[in-house]
């Protein structure tokens, strides 16, 4: 298991092509794409049900594909040699109950050839308080924060965290963020759900939204809201205004809507062009605009847009 | 503090993480205080009771006679408990919380995890016979020399036949399920040619009661101690029981 060359910097450190999954009748992933880049971190997002965490388990090795190709570090993902390469951290479970955090951390650190120093990952992840406390009696957070300290404690290429700050406070997510980037700048890389959309924003390199087991939608997180969606212009002036005039001089692709007597919502792929077009044209009308806001729209619109806004089961 | 995570990853020599997995093994076997009840406290205090007491017809009329025959069987009784209801339960539990399953992505292998888990029950029994042994030595136990070298093989084929079960048990039905089940086996196969020997048992159900792994453990124990032989029938029982219990295990054993 050791002498393993590392993947070459070209090769992404995971590559699903063509991934399909069923459990019965039903198709859980369907014909699925996914790339993750070394040295990077990649936020997979959808809805509940969309196919996440079944995909990942493929790539962890844990769920046998029904068929396409999957490349973990260049290799399949049952091949014996990763284990040692790629940290998991499940979505629940995994840790005996009667164990302590310094015991399961201890244990796990005795399985690979040069692990953490368990104090020091304790310590950073703020579990020094219940190091000795077994894990069934931990909070749902500290015990998230455990699974991710499971996770990197061998020191792996790869690392694939399954909801990693799902229940944690505000203070322990910035910890595990920290974390996250400084894997990424360590040349790590990270491949992670989430349903937290400012947390994918804010930390990933490269954002997959699928639903129904598809991609819908990959990219870096300010391209996708940049070309997925417009941006958005609202002003209020008088109820009933006539449209035509203004949706005329608009660049193509754009969009205008009295949302509420006297509420006006203009989307357009060219925000400032839209803007010099609205005040034009309610100045050639002598309309006195009472307010003009422009909305930059976020990732979690664009996640709305593609995934629809019914509840999930 | 800031950690330094750059990848650096290789797995520990597999002598390393076998020793690592079967010293947690024995610290949750040992922290487990029902199951240190099963280990320890009842065959102790049944090698007490039984010797000293005629509350149960175990045969024998002196102390000495006694003690042979209890001995042998107490030690089988642990062995019970350690390879068979611990394991188990242990076992089913890890299936249910997702231990295994997460143990599956480390450099553990699958031999490594009942490899460790092997040594652990091992260093459980070891510390058992020693105990029990040392107690009934100490009430005035003499058994046979060549018998008590016999010993050794016969607790590892019987450990062997009743761990095997334990895991095709735990691998098999649920946790919830196991905990019963296990429970449930540990009192008829402990009441069942164990505690009480086969031939106290009623006269048409001894032959079924040597067919047990449990019971053929037992009375292959006291015939060891006693006459310093073995009998090669209780014997092929419990090489079947292990052989079918080991194939059951690699072909049905599920691990999440």
């Amino acid at each position: 298991m050791s002498d393993d060359a590392p993947t070459p910097a070209s090769l992404p450190a995971l590559a699903v092509t063509g991934l399909v999954k069923r459990y019965g009748e039903r198709v859980v992933v369907d014909s699925l794409d996914l790339s993750a880049a070394q040295g990077a971190v990649t936020a997979v997002l959808g809805p509940n049900g969309a196919g996440k965490t079944t995909t990942l388990e493929i790539c962890e090795g844990l769920r046998s594909a029904d068929s396409g190709d999957v490349r973990v570090l260049g290799r399949p993902p049952r091949d014996l040699t990763l284990r040692a390469r790629v940290g998991v951290m499940l979505q629940e479970g995994g840790v005996y109950g009667s164990v302590s955090v310094a015991e399961a951390l201890t244990h796990a650190a005795a399985l690979y050839r040069s692990p953490q120093r368990v104090g020091d990952l304790i310590a950073v992840l703020g579990l020094t308080d219940v190091a000795t406390v077994p894990s069934r009696r931990l909070s749902g957070g500290q015990r998230q924060r455990l699974g991710v300290a499971l996770a990197i404690v061998g020191r792996p290429e790869l690392v694939f965290l399954d909801e990693p700050t799902a229940g944690l406070d505000p203070q322990s997510r910035r910890a595990v963020w920290e974390l996250i980037a400084t894997l990424r700048d360590s040349g790590v890389a990270v491949v992670l759900t989430t349903h937290y959309l400012e947390e994918a924003e804010n930390l990933a390199d490269h954002v997959v939204i699928m639903d129904h087991g598809r991609t819908l939608a990959s990219g870096h997180p300010r391209d996708l809201v940049s070309s997925v969606a417009s941006q958005t212009l609202r002003f209020t002036a008088d109820a009933g205004l006539d449209l035509h005039g203004l949706a005329e001089r608009l660049p193509p692709g754009s969009t205008t809507v009295e949302a509420s007597p006297g509420t006006y919502v203009v989307t357009s792929p060219h925000l400032s062009d839209a803007m010099g077009h609205v005040s034009a044209w309610c100045v050639s009308l002598g309309i006195h605009p009472t307010s003009l806001s422009s909305e930059q729209r976020t990732l979690e619109d664009v996640f709305l847009d593609l995934t629809g806004e019914e509840l999930r089961p | 503090m800031s950690l330094d995570v750059r990848p650096k990853s290789a797995p520990a020599p597999r002598r390393r993480r076998v020793l690592a997995h079967a010293r947690l093994e024995l610290v949750m076997l040992l922290r487990n205080g029902e199951q240190l009840l099963l280990t320890v406290v009842l065959p102790l205090g049944l090698l007490i009771g039984l010797t000293l007491t005629d509350i149960i017809d175990v045969g024998g009329t002196t102390r000495a006679d006694r003690l042979a025959i209890v001995v042998p069987s107490m030690v089988a009784l642990a062995v019970l408990s350690t390879s068979f209801t611990a394991l188990a339960i242990q076992t089913g539990f890890e299936r249910r919380y997702g231990v295994l399953r997460r143990i599956g992505t480390t450099p553990l292998t699958r031999s490594d995890v009942l490899v460790g888990k092997s040594l652990a029950v091992l260093a459980i029994e070891t510390a058992q016979v020693l105990v029990l042994g040392g107690v009934g030595a100490a009430m005035g136990w003499r058994p046979d020399a060549i018998g008590l070298l016999l010993m050794v093989p016969l607790v590892l084929l019987g450990s062997a036949a009743l761990a095997a079960l334990a895991l095709l048990l735990a691998g098999v039905v649920r946790a919830e399920a196991t905990l019963a089940l296990a429970n449930l086996a540990y009192l008829v196969l402990a009441s069942a040619g164990v505690v009480i020997p086969v031939d106290k048992a009623p006269e048409r159900l001894q032959p079924l009661l040597d067919l047990l792994p449990s019971a053929a453990l037992a009375e292959s124990l006291r015939i060891a101690t006693v006459d310093g032989s073995v009998d090669g029938y209780l014997v092929a029982v419990l090489v079947v029981w292990a052989g079918l219990a080991i194939a059951g295990v690699s072909r049905w054993f599920r691990w999440e």
